[in-house]
């Protein structure tokens, strides 16, 4: 036979869609509430949980790498061992500087997984107004590289994180910091570090991230200032912040830093258990919320269609008398439903992204600022593949089962 | 020496629904090419039942159904369908039709699953058998809009799209009036003798029956006469 053979099983697929248009409008329907219920619930859950780490890294680095304290060693191993010794092992007061900074930040640069890397300098300091004294500590940096790694600019709430690199004897005050003392951008304070530096500073901005110990301890200056602080020269460096591409393997990244830098490398998660704890606890709830929806929204737009077919069980029952096989039938009752999905998912896709970019706009306020919610492409692919896959079920089980039985026994019912 | 185009063998069913009850009991006869058989009896006998099993539409039985000297019996649904498709014509007793298609959509549709013929051949065929039953002028009208007399006629139209071996009605002159059940009878006739086709069909109607070429009579799921005599 040359000729095509005429696609009798669409033909009836379709018939079916068009001339029950009431039913096929109210599958498509189900199939759009499911699918715009999956990928709202799930952008919901993901903003959220990406506003979480956001938060978080607003002030600490995937890795952070630095000079750990030595304890001094014995110098024994020569002395028999039958001699008693007494030893009194102590922090060795070896200053904790990172030996050529600039060569160790070229080199982990270098590295394929590494996202970004900027030097740190910690020092303890007391803020004074008149008799107070507040202690805290100003954490020098380079502006321009530390506003890149911890996205500065998005808690800055009075001044600018950019003006820090124009004044180098600018800080950047915790919102703590700045109401204790009672100043704000433009005003000076003054300030004395651990070796008892005092400088007066000019205030060129205040930030609030929403954790409070950082907020009323924490102030942002020129790295350079730092080393003047602790009266130490341009190389002198205790920390080097690093960013990976994907924050979730930097445990196992920093083991390699180590060994490449010969430094301390310790990852966010070793720094922050507690932390940690509850991140885990989050991914577990999220998961779970969304296995949920899953079942919920999988199982309505399953009962709907397969009523679809359920409702031609007769017909099928006279398709298999006068000849139409099982996998006839199958491909009728699958292509019918894979229809309606398809129809129901366009517009569930419509509907969650209306809703995601409504919810988008919405402002929470605080330092939330918009409602985290966010156009991820995953969570709408996901839910296309998962409308589609259960579309295919519920026409596939129900044909399928029919497709297998005498037509006489549907005849009987 | 005839022909035999389908043949059964101590053809036996059970109903395990609500209580077992043998429906069939030890059934065998042959049934020749060419020939218009009718069975008959009463309202329960198995008459029914016996012809959904002949259709292979119904495997749940024991004994053997040879169809065109092929033993069906214990062939997988797919295989049946085929036979179905092409061999078999059936005429429910009550019309059973795609309601959602005209009536000539449903007369076409198992030419088209068989796909043998261009589509437009296939249209010009099932506007034939529609005039040969006096339907040409529904053949638009969705199924749904006919009279139960004029679904009859359409689901016999159907029944003879495939030029099947064999055509098996339930009672498929039931729901028509006298001069509509003579036209049925002349074109089965005529559907045996021109073109060798065999019909087998159940009947309460003693007249239709008496002008067949065999009567077989059963009582009770057995067979009681191959012969049918009418006085």
């Amino acid at each position: 036979m040359s000729k095509k053979k005429y696609p009798i099983n669409t033909e009836v697929a379709y018939t079916y869609i068009v001339s029950n248009k009431r039913l096929t409008m109210v599958a498509a329907l189900g199939v759009t509430l499911g699918i715009a219920v999956f990928i709202f619930m799930n952008s919901m859950l993901a903003g959220f949980d990406k506003s979480s780490s956001e938060a978080f890294f607003k002030s600490i680095p995937h890795i952070r790498i630095y000079k750990d304290d030595e304890i001094s060693k014995p110098i024994d191993h020569q002395i028999s061992q039958n001699i008693p010794v007494i030893i009194n092992p102590k922090v060795v007061p070896a200053n904790n500087t990172i030996i050529n900074p600039k060569q160790v930040i070229q080199l982990l640069k270098n590295q394929s997984d590494v996202a970004f890397v900027t030097p740190q300098l910690t020092v303890g300091v007391f803020y004074n107004n008149a008799k107070t004294q507040i202690s805290g500590r100003a954490i020098g940096i380079l502006p321009e590289e530390a506003n890149q790694m911890f996205n500065m600019e998005s808690y800055v709430v009075e001044g600018n994180v950019n003006n820090l690199k124009n004044n180098i004897n600018g800080i950047l005050l915790g919102a703590g910091v700045a109401s204790k003392m009672n100043v704000k951008e433009g005003d000076n304070i003054s300030i004395t570090s651990s070796i008892g530096m005092t400088k007066v500073m000019k205030v060129i901005g205040v930030f609030q991230t929403n954790n409070s110990v950082v907020d009323k301890t924490t102030a942002y200056i020129n790295i350079a200032f730092a080393q003047q602080l602790l009266k130490k020269n341009a190389s002198y460096i205790t920390d080097i912040n690093v960013n990976i591409k994907d924050y979730t393997k930097a445990k196992a990244y920093a083991v390699n830093l180590a060994q490449l830098t010969n430094y301390k490398a310790e990852d966010w998660e070793t720094a922050n258990e507690t932390y940690m704890a509850a991140t885990k606890m989050r991914a577990i709830i999220i998961r779970f919320v969304s296995i949920s929806i899953l079942l919920v929204a999988g199982f309505g737009i399953y009962n709907i269609l397969n009523m679809t077919v359920m409702q031609k069980i007769n017909d099928i029952a006279i398709l298999k008398a006068i000849g139409f096989n099982g996998f006839d039938v199958v491909t009728i009752f699958v292509s019918q439903a894979l229809i309606i999905g398809l129809i129901g998912i366009v517009f569930g896709v419509l509907f969650a992204s209306v809703m995601v970019a409504s919810l988008q706009s919405y402002y929470v306020g605080g330092d939330i600022g918009y409602f985290p919610i966010y156009f991820k492409l995953s969570n709408f692919i996901k839910g296309v593949a998962f409308g589609f896959g259960v579309t295919f079920l519920a026409g596939f089980i129900p044909a399928r089962k029919a497709a297998n039985v005498d037509p006489v026994s549907i005849f009987r019912k | 020496m005839k022909e035999i185009i389908l043949q059964t063998k101590s053809i036996t069913k059970h109903f395990y629904e609500p209580v077992e009850f043998k429906v069939l009991d030890d059934i065998s006869f042959d049934v020749y090419k060419g020939e218009f058989l009718t069975v008959i009896g009463k309202s329960g006998c198995g008459k029914s039942t016996l012809l959904y099993i002949l259709s292979t539409m119904d495997t749940e039985f024991e004994g053997e159904l040879f169809i065109d000297n092929q033993n069906v019996s214990r062939w997988k649904q797919d295989k049946l369908a085929t036979i179905r498709n092409e061999k078999i014509g059936f005429v429910f007793q009550f019309h059973y039709l795609l309601a959602e298609f005209s009536c000539l959509r449903n007369v076409m549709i198992p030419a088209l699953r068989l796909g043998k013929l261009p589509h437009d051949v296939i249209e010009e065929k099932a506007y034939q058998k529609l005039e040969l039953l006096g339907l040409k002028d529904q053949a638009l009208k969705p199924s749904s809009k006919l009279s139960g007399g004029q679904q009859q006629r359409v689901a016999i139209a159907r029944a003879l799209i495939n030029d099947p071996l064999i055509i098996m009605g339930d009672e498929p002159t039931g729901n028509l009036d006298s001069v509509n059940t003579q036209n049925i009878f002349s074109i089965f006739k005529e559907l045996t003798q021109e073109f060798g086709q065999t019909i087998i069909a159940v009947t309460h109607d003693n007249d239709f029956a008496k002008a067949s070429d065999r009567t077989i009579e059963m009582q009770d799921g057995k067979i009681i006469n191959q012969d049918y005599k009418f006085n």
